[in-house]
Formats: structure tokens, C-alpha cells, sequence
């Protein structure tokens, strides 16, 4: 017995003479290429894709700002720089938007982040106590598990006796830990310009429950949590609004996220290697047997490196 | 504890990676793990194999030779099947079927391996749970109500199938396809040859397999446990033992790509349009 592929999201029917060319495709019920698009643009065809329906006006509001607001983290960030350091170094443009997944998929300013973050939504509703109460027990767990200073790393380093193994058993997964409450920023002092202004803007094009709640309890939670509110919360209450689910949040993030990290992989490809920061000095090496101070060596800086 | 790093402690790393792991000296020399690679730890008498090397790194210790043909052997008994039907073998075959790199989809195999149903997390899961159980031992609580609590247990998503998909309550315990993992048998007779199968977390397995079967559950240790159990017993710890097994698959995805290379372009499994079963809204139009 032959074995199909089962899919609620995509209908095909061959070319009369052709068994493996579509002569029509339809998307959730919709002619693609015989209506859709004349009709529709990208946002509404995205919506339909990941969410199985249309928007409604309100939900193409905020996917417009989300769109612009999430795709250029700029060159700072680390799945743009990912992207840019697999540029630079001349590799193609798979592997760039592949680095910029990588370092842009994690739990901080990440999609699993974003995935974390929906979850607590998940949990907590729109109630302030509720909320209150998570984000102790989520500062409660970082403490427990918090990340080891070098000392302690040489400690968990050791063979696997019951003492080392305690300190390891948190990670229970390929994913590390939580370090900090999810969807807010441990190295703000204060919230950030860009995330007030996306929150505002969301508040403004959408008079779902979750955004508003964000802007009118910002600051109690940025309290409970200790740290200011990040980008990542703010996508993340997004996703809510727009009604879909944490894991289809965390792909539209990691998705909305790539236009950047493009052009940014593509201009430092141009750029060439000698122009991106190589950060010659900022090695410092522990445990040099010959204890040579590193990089210092202007060679790292001239000439082709194999 | 306040776990918050405040803005002087970002400062305070700008331009500033201290490391042990070692570094390049353009054009004269490299320093791996304090030892100079070239000089210590690849030349004569001292050699290190690439598995020796590549295990140095992750635990900063050198495995003897006879562990070093433990942790190869456990590679290639347990995960370099070269069949292109397997999940993450399958991205490389379609990669290069449609002309894409080797290392592109090699790459993306790898990085499908972190799966739930096999690969990374199950394999995690169970080296967990081993090393989890074996404290709980330890502080006298009895294997059955380790394995009850286990199974008794809410978890939010099954491993097969469905929205928060998790790995399962026993995780290395059982098997999707087939009940029978024909990997046990050579793993562990390559344990035995090497002195290896009595470790105290391989015999930790056995019981739990047979205390599963006393509860009534029918689940059988697959090759999860015992990979995870030969890699305690030598002293590996979880986040160590993660970073060995992440490119275990390695050997069996570059081998489907290499096939669907000698093979014309599009060529792997193509499918009619007639083999998609479509389910979902019925023909409609956009208004």
C-alpha cells in the first residue's frame, strides 16, 4: 500500500498529462494560484499558512507591526551576527540564514524564548497574582539551577559521582535552563526604547485582551521580575493576540526574525573577512602552557587564513 | 540569590571571552585544553584519536584506549544506519536529491537529530533518568516508587503525536517501531569484550527493565539506556554527555548524502500530487 503524505493545509491536482506537476494548488480550501494571488499579500497568505484561517483586519495590524519590528534585530544581536560571521567568512547563503536560526532559536531574546514565554501566558491568564506567583517560582528555579561560575564548572567537569551528578541533573533536555524569567531582559536597566515604542504601537492596532494587559501591568511585572521587559515578551503577547499557539509563535518568531540577518549576512560577504571584528584582543587564554599573551599576533589581522 | 546580571557585569565582558578551552596562535601554534595540540597531545607517544580528542575537549580528562573504542563503538553500533528513510538521514538524502550541499544537509540532519521519538532528547531523557534514579536510590527510595512516580505522572504532550510532543515518562525504556532493539546485543557484547558491562549504571538498567516488567509494563531497555548507562559508568555527565552524542548521527546522514549524490537530481521518493491526503477546508473562495 502506497503511503500519503496527510496535510489540512494543502490540496493538489496534477497537469491532465502529468502526475507530479500541480495544475492547481489549493491552501486551506483557496485557489493559490488561481485566486489568492490577485487577492491577498504576504501577511494574510502567512496568517492562513501557520494559523489554518484568515486574519481578521485587527490580526494583520499587528502581524504588520511584527514584521517590521522583528526582522532586523541588527548586528549586534546574536542570530544576526551569526548570520553575518557565516558572511564574512564567504559561506552561502543557506548556511547563514541556517546560522542565524541557530544562535536566534535559544531561551535568551530567542523563539524558545518566545515558546517559554507563551507558555507562562498559558498558565497565568490575564491575572496579575497569578502572574506574580510564576515569575517567583521561575526566579526560585534559575536560582536553583543557576549557571556555574568557572569554579563550579570544574566541579560538574568531574566523573560522574553522585555530588557532580546533583549539580547536572536540571538539564534533563538538549534545551539549557531558564536564567532568567522568560520574556524579559536581564542586562536592561531599563526597559528599551524600541520595546515601549512596539508595545505602544501593538496597543494602538489591537484591542486584543492580552496586549493591552501587558502595557497596563508592565511595570508590576518588570518588578516581580526584577529586570525590564524584553522584545520577546512583547512577540510573544503578540502571538496571543493573534491566536495562535506557543509553537506556532515560535516559528512565526523565528521566521519574522530572518530578513535582517540576510542582509546583514549578505553586506558583510561583500564586506570581506578584514572588515568584521575578529575581537583580536579579547581572548584571554587561562592556561597558555607557555603563557604568551594572546592575541597580540598581527597575523590574525593580515594575509589569507586557510 | 538575585540571579539579575546588572549592565556593569555585560561591560565587564566586552571584549573579553576568558576561556581554558584553548586558542589559535596564527601561524605557530594551538592550544587545546591547556595542552599544546600539536606538540602534546597528537604527536608521538601521546597521540589522541579524533573520538579521544573530541572527548578531551568536552571533559578535559583523556579516556584510555579501551574507553575510546567504548565511546567509537557505542557511535557506530548505536546510530550509523545508512538507510534514507530514517528522519534525519532523510533531510540529507532530499538536500542533495535536490542539489543542495552534503554539508548543508548533513548539517540540518544533525540539527533534525534533536528529536523526541529518537535522537538527542530521548537519548538526554534516559541518561537523566539513569543518573536521576540512581540518586533517588541512593537516598533510599525504592526502584518501584521511582517507576510509579514516573509513570503516574502528568506530562502535557505524548512522544508520537500532537501539540507539546514530550519523550516519554520512561524514556529508554520501549520502542516505537519494534519492540526489539537489535542494538542491544552487539553493544553489549563489545562492552563485555571490553570490560565495560557490569558498570554500576548498566546493572541499574537490567533492574529497572526487570522491575518494569514486574509492574506489568512490557518495556524493554533499548539502546538509549544502555548508551547512556556505558557513558555514566565512565564518568560522563549529562551536558557532557550531550555534546558526545551530537554528532553521532553523523556517519549514517553523510553516507544517504553521498548516495542520493550518485543518483539524478530529484529523484529520492518523489511523489505524485494524487499522494497528498488532504483534510482540510473544503474548496472555497476568498471574499
Amino acid at each position: 500500500m502506497k503511503e500519503n503524505i496527510s496535510s489540512r493545509i494543502w490540496q493538489e491536482f496534477a497537469e491532465a498529462d502529468d502526475p507530479f506537476s500541480a495544475a492547481r494548488c489549493y491552501c486551506c480550501g483557496y485557489d493559490v494560484f488561481g485566486e489568492l494571488i490577485k487577492k491577498i499579500d504576504w501577511l494574510d497568505y502567512l496568517y492562513l499558512l501557520i494559523a489554518g484561517g484568515r486574519a481578521t483586519d485587527e490580526q494583520r495590524g499587528i502581524l504588520k507591526v511584527l514584521t517590521v519590528a522583528l526582522a532586523n534585530p541588527g548586528p549586534r544581536d546574536h542570530s544576526v551576527q551569526a548570520a553575518m560571521s557565516a558572511g564574512a567568512g564567504g559561506s552561502g547563503s543557506a548556511a547563514c540564514l541556517m546560522a542565524a536560526l541557530a544562535a536566534g532559536a535559544g531561551n535568551f531574546g530567542g523563539a524558545r524564548e518566545v515558546y517559554q514565554t507563551m507558555q507562562v501566558w498559558q498558565r497565568c491568564g490575564r491575572d496579575i497574582q497569578q502572574w506574580q506567583l510564576d515569575l517567583a517560582s521561575q526566579l526560585q528555579a534559575i536560582t536553583t539551577n543557576r549557571p556555574c561560575t568557572s569554579e563550579e564548572t570544574t566541579a560538574i567537569n568531574e566523573p560522574c559521582s553522585p555530588s557532580s551528578v546533583s549539580a547536572d541533573l536540571a538539564n534533563a533536555d538538549v534545551w539549557l535552563q531558564m536564567e532568567h524569567p522568560a520574556g524579559f531582559s536581564p542586562y536592561a536597566k531599563n526597559c528599551p526604547t524600541p520595546v515601549k515604542q512596539t508595545l505602544l504601537h501593538l496597543v494602538s492596532v489591537s484591542s486584543g485582551s492580552h496586549l493591552c494587559w501587558l502595557s497596563q501591568h508592565r511595570k508590576i511585572l518588570e518588578e516581580t521580575a526584577m529586570m525590564p521587559l524584553a522584545m520577546s515578551g512583547v512577540a510573544a503577547t503578540a502571538f496571543m493576540d493573534l491566536n495562535v499557539d506557543p509553537e506556532q509563535g515560535e516559528m512565526l518568531y523565528l521566521l519574522l526574525r530572518l530578513p535582517g540577518a540576510a542582509a546583514h549576512a549578505l553586506e558583510q560577504r561583500e564586506n570581506g573577512w578584514q572588515d568584521f571584528p575578529f575581537f583580536a584582543d579579547g581572548l584571554s587564554l587561562r592556561n597558555d602552557p607557555l603563557e604568551t599573551e594572546m592575541g597580540k599576533n598581527p597575523a590574525a589581522r593580515h594575509g589569507e587564513l586557510s | 540569590m538575585n540571579s539579575r546580571l546588572t549592565q556593569a557585569d555585560l561591560s565587564a565582558w566586552e571584549d573579553n571571552w576568558t576561556t581554558e578551552m584553548g586558542a589559535w596562535f596564527p601561524g605557530e601554534r594551538v592550544v587545546f585544553r591547556g595542552q599544546d595540540l600539536f606538540a602534546d597531545l597528537l604527536i608521538e607517544p601521546g597521540q589522541l584519536s579524533w573520538m579521544g580528542l573530541m572527548l578531551y575537549g568536552i571533559c578535559g580528562r583523556k579516556f584510555d584506549e579501551q574507553q575510546l573504542k567504548l565511546f567509537e563503538g557505542i557511535w557506530s553500533i548505536s546510530t550509523s544506519f545508512p538507510d534514507p528513510r530514517l528522519w534525519n538521514n532523510r533531510i540529507a538524502a532530499l538536500a542533495v536529491s535536490a542539489r543542495s550541499t552534503s554539508n548543508l544537509g548533513l548539517s540540518a540532519g544533525l540539527a533534525a537529530s534533536e528529536a523526541i521519538i529518537y535522537g538527542h532528547r530521548p537519548l538526554v531523557a534516559s541518561m537523566h533518568f539513569l543518573c536521576d534514579t540512581r540518586q533517588r536510590l541512593i537516598k533510599d527510595e525504592s526502584l518501584e516508587q521511582v517507576l510509579e512516580q514516573r509513570l503516574t505522572r502528568s506530562v502535557p504532550g505524548k512522544p508520537g503525536a500532537g501539540k507539546n510532543r514530550q519523550v516519554a515518562k520512561i524514556p529508554g525504556f520501549g520502542r516505537p517501531i519494534t519492540a526489539q532493539d537489535e542494538r542491544i546485543q552487539p553493544l553489549l557484547a563489545l562492552a563485555e569484550h571490553l570490560g565495560f558491562d557490569k558498570g554500576g549504571h548498566v546493572v541499574l538498567a537490567r533492574e529497572i527493565e526487570l522491575a518494569l516488567q514486574c509492574l506489568g509494563h512490557n518495556l524493554r531497555m533499548n539502546i538509549a539506556t544502555l548508551m547512556g548507562a556505558l557513558c555514566a559508568d565512565q564518568g560522563l555527565n549529562v551536558r557532557q554527555y550531550y555534546h558526545y552524542i551530537t554528532l553521532c548521527f553523523s556517519a549514517g546522514i553523510m553516507c544517504c548524502a553521498y548516495d542520493a549524490e550518485q543518483k539524478p537530481q530529484g529523484t529520492f521518493f518523489p511523489l505524485p500530487c494524487e499522494r497528498i491526503d488532504y483534510s482540510g477546508p473544503a474548496q472555497r473562495q476568498w471574499e
